[in-house]
């Protein structure tokens, strides 16, 4: 078995691509689930719209990168105030309906054969990345060291997605960070628990809902631009539904209502899937477990990852971050 | 020594605006705070608000009383702007607040607690006094991200809840998570954060509800120092000892309708009342049979004491 390459790939992955665009994803459901209480089940629709809206604007119209961004950015805003108008008003779980199948709808439609022209069909687009690239200030090469014999290398334009993501995640926590201190954090804790309460001390309880809707789709957008840019394509069916579930995997495992519990939930996530799989795969190849394929370590992983998440429901329900004694009260 | 000569006037000022007036459902007070009209609220068949006419004066303790399924909180969401009227308009010190939405009515003045006691609670009991400040420059999502905005405001409003924790007595929990209080705790913290909007009137949906007797007394005080601050107080109850303890003023509600009005030392004796809540005829027998039956009922019961004492 290749311990040195499972390593290497496992310590990759803590901070790779996969890492970046799930956390700024994860970071966007924290806030309208970790902190205002708003079951957004729809988080893939902000990212595609985001990718795709920079894709088409680049790829098929010839406008230039940054206008791609404004577009993209444009559509998350219009997306949260499209779906929060008819669902904030009412009970939470009509909103996780409505985002879900909103969600399915906006993939389906990018995925359409009448709009095949437009968005691509279930190829989807490429070719829009290279304005991101002629920004890139590391020259052509590999970049990285070697801890003891294990190497850690990234190539330039990773490593030029990977220093824009980080700093996407960090001005985000930061924000994040800021707002969740301040007395519009605190509304926004207050309804959460209670609406009814922080209506009745004089708050527009719908519009801070909206805020928060829009504030974590525009966060979570920018997940889909750094899928879009790293893999220079986008797909209908990279933003499907399970893109939001790892999402909300990823909040409550670093813990929910915790400015960092994203960042780390995303990392413990794939470094847990790599190295699973890295174990699994390797120890099929070198025929320990013969009575599986190497086809199937991909399911198999999740399965283990899956188990794992289940224990730590059990064993730590707050996830890492979280404050026990919080999850001890029963709200409401 | 001065703190009890007002007390003792605003409690007089407030009785004697009460003294001449008739006991009538409806009747017109010298200087009311909020005046309601034909205001009817229906579900499906049910009719569950109709009150053509309610005054209620200022400066006073109100409280609002009624058989179960009477519809007084249904009233009170009508007023509050938690739910919509079918019909019917009222004023709030002068001014139109039918249709307003709740947060509107709260920032007018009119603010108000909750049946099922609402204690944010996985937020600490000083994070839900500050919440009721108004007119938060932080709570605007641009300014919120520079602290240097709201930090000055945020440290008034801070020593303002702390004052009222002290008076409140829950100064020492001001860390703790709201869930970790005790029910009448949260009742306590509820009013608290009410006086926070700095109301003028203030509407307690059944302050006592589920308050253990020793906090009862506590509680009794702080309504009745809402008064002594120059504020007026609506209060739904089912408790009557407290209704006459503390109210200067009582209306009694029953199917939807306000049915009488009255000082809390006689209401319950008025004959409207007692029916309402005893049903018309409950001291008279249905029907001729039914007498002949209770009598019958009664001769049997004497008739097995007697034996009983014979085997003795």
């Amino acid at each position: 078995m290749d311990w040195i390459t499972i390593i290497s790939t496992t310590l990759k992955s803590a901070v790779g691509v996969e890492t970046v665009l799930y956390g700024l994803a994860a970071i966007g459901i924290n806030i309208h689930f970790g902190y205002t209480g708003l079951l957004n089940f729809g988080q893939a629709a902000f990212m595609g719209v985001a990718g795709y809206g920079l894709a088409v604007t680049v790829a098929v119209m010839n406008l230039p990168f940054w206008l791609g961004i404004l577009v993209g950015l444009g559509a998350a805003v219009l997306l949260a105030v499209l779906l929060g108008i008819p669902t904030l008003q009412l009970r939470a779980d009509y909103l996780a309906i409505v985002t879900i199948a909103a969600a399915e709808i906006v993939r389906l439609i990018f995925r359409s054969v009448a709009f095949k022209d437009v968005f691509g069909g279930s190829d989807g687009q490429r070719g829009f990345s290279d304005g991101f690239y002629a920004l890139n200030p590391f020259p052509e090469g590999d970049y990285g060291f070697n801890l003891g014999p294990v190497p850690i290398f990234f190539n330039h334009r990773l490593l030029w997605v990977l220093l824009v993501g980080w700093l996407l995640i960090a001005v985000c926590c930061g924000i994040v960070y800021l707002l969740m201190k301040s007395p519009w954090g605190r509304v926004l804790k207050a309804i959460r628990e209670d609406e009814d309460a922080v209506r009745s001390l004089g708050k527009n309880v719908f519009s801070y809902k909206m805020q928060s809707l829009v504030l974590g789709g525009v966060i979570g957008c920018l997940g889909g631009f750094v899928y879009g840019l790293a893999f220079a394509s986008v797909q209908p069916d990279i933003f499907g539904t399970e893109t939001t579930f790892y999402c909300y995997t990823i909040v409550i495992l670093g813990g929910a209502a915790r400015v960092l519990g994203p960042v780390i939930g995303s990392m413990i996530f794939w470094v847990l899937l790599v190295l699973v799989y890295g174990v699994l795969s390797e120890a099929v190849a070198a025929g320990y477990i013969p009575f599986m394929t190497s086809i199937q370590v991909g399911p198999v992983r999740y399965i283990l990852v899956g188990l794992g998440l289940i224990l730590l429901l059990v064993f730590r329900p707050q996830g890492i971050f979280g404050d026990k004694r919080e999850i001890a009260i029963d709200a409401r | 020594m001065r703190a009890e000569t007002t007390t003792s006037e605003r409690k007089a000022a407030a009785l004697a605006a009460f003294k001449d007036l008739a006991h009538d459902p409806g009747v017109p007070k010298p200087d009311p705070i909020l005046v309601v009209d034909d205001v009817v609220r229906r579900f499906g068949g049910l009719t569950a608000v109709d009150v053509k006419h309610v005054e209620i004066q200022r400066g006073s303790i109100t409280a609002l009383i009624g058989p179960n399924g009477a519809g007084k909180t249904t009233f009170f969401n009508q007023l509050t702007g938690f739910d919509t009227a079918d019909a019917g308009s009222w004023t709030f010190n002068g001014r139109r607040m039918n249709g307003v939405p709740a947060h509107k009515v709260a920032r007018a003045g009119m603010v108000r607690t909750f049946q099922l006691t609402k204690a944010l609670s996985r937020l600490t009991v000083m994070e839900n006094m500050r919440l009721g400040a108004q007119q938060q420059k932080g709570e605007n999502f641009w300014r919120a991200l520079v602290p240097s905005f709201w930090r000055g405001q945020e440290d008034a409003i801070t020593e303002r809840a702390e004052d009222l924790l002290t008076r409140f007595k829950l100064a020492a929990k001001r860390d703790d998570f709201a869930g970790s209080l005790s029910g009448g705790q949260r009742k306590l913290l509820e009013m608290a954060r009410a006086l926070m909007v700095e109301p003028e009137l203030v509407m307690l949906d059944e302050p006592m509800a589920g308050v253990n007797p020793a906090l009862t007394q506590s509680l009794l005080g702080h309504v009745k120092d809402l008064r002594e601050q120059g504020m007026t107080v609506l209060f739904v109850e089912h408790d009557m000892d407290m209704v006459r303890d503390i109210s200067d003023w009582v209306v009694v509600m029953a199917q939807g309708s306000v049915i009488a009005e009255g000082p809390p030392d006689t209401i319950m004796s008025d004959e409207r009342v007692i029916d309402a809540y005893l049903g018309a005829h409950h001291d008279a027998p249905l029907s001729e049979s039914e007498l002949t039956e209770q009598l019958q009922e009664a001769e049997a019961a004497l008739e097995a004491e007697i034996e009983e004492e014979t085997q003795k």
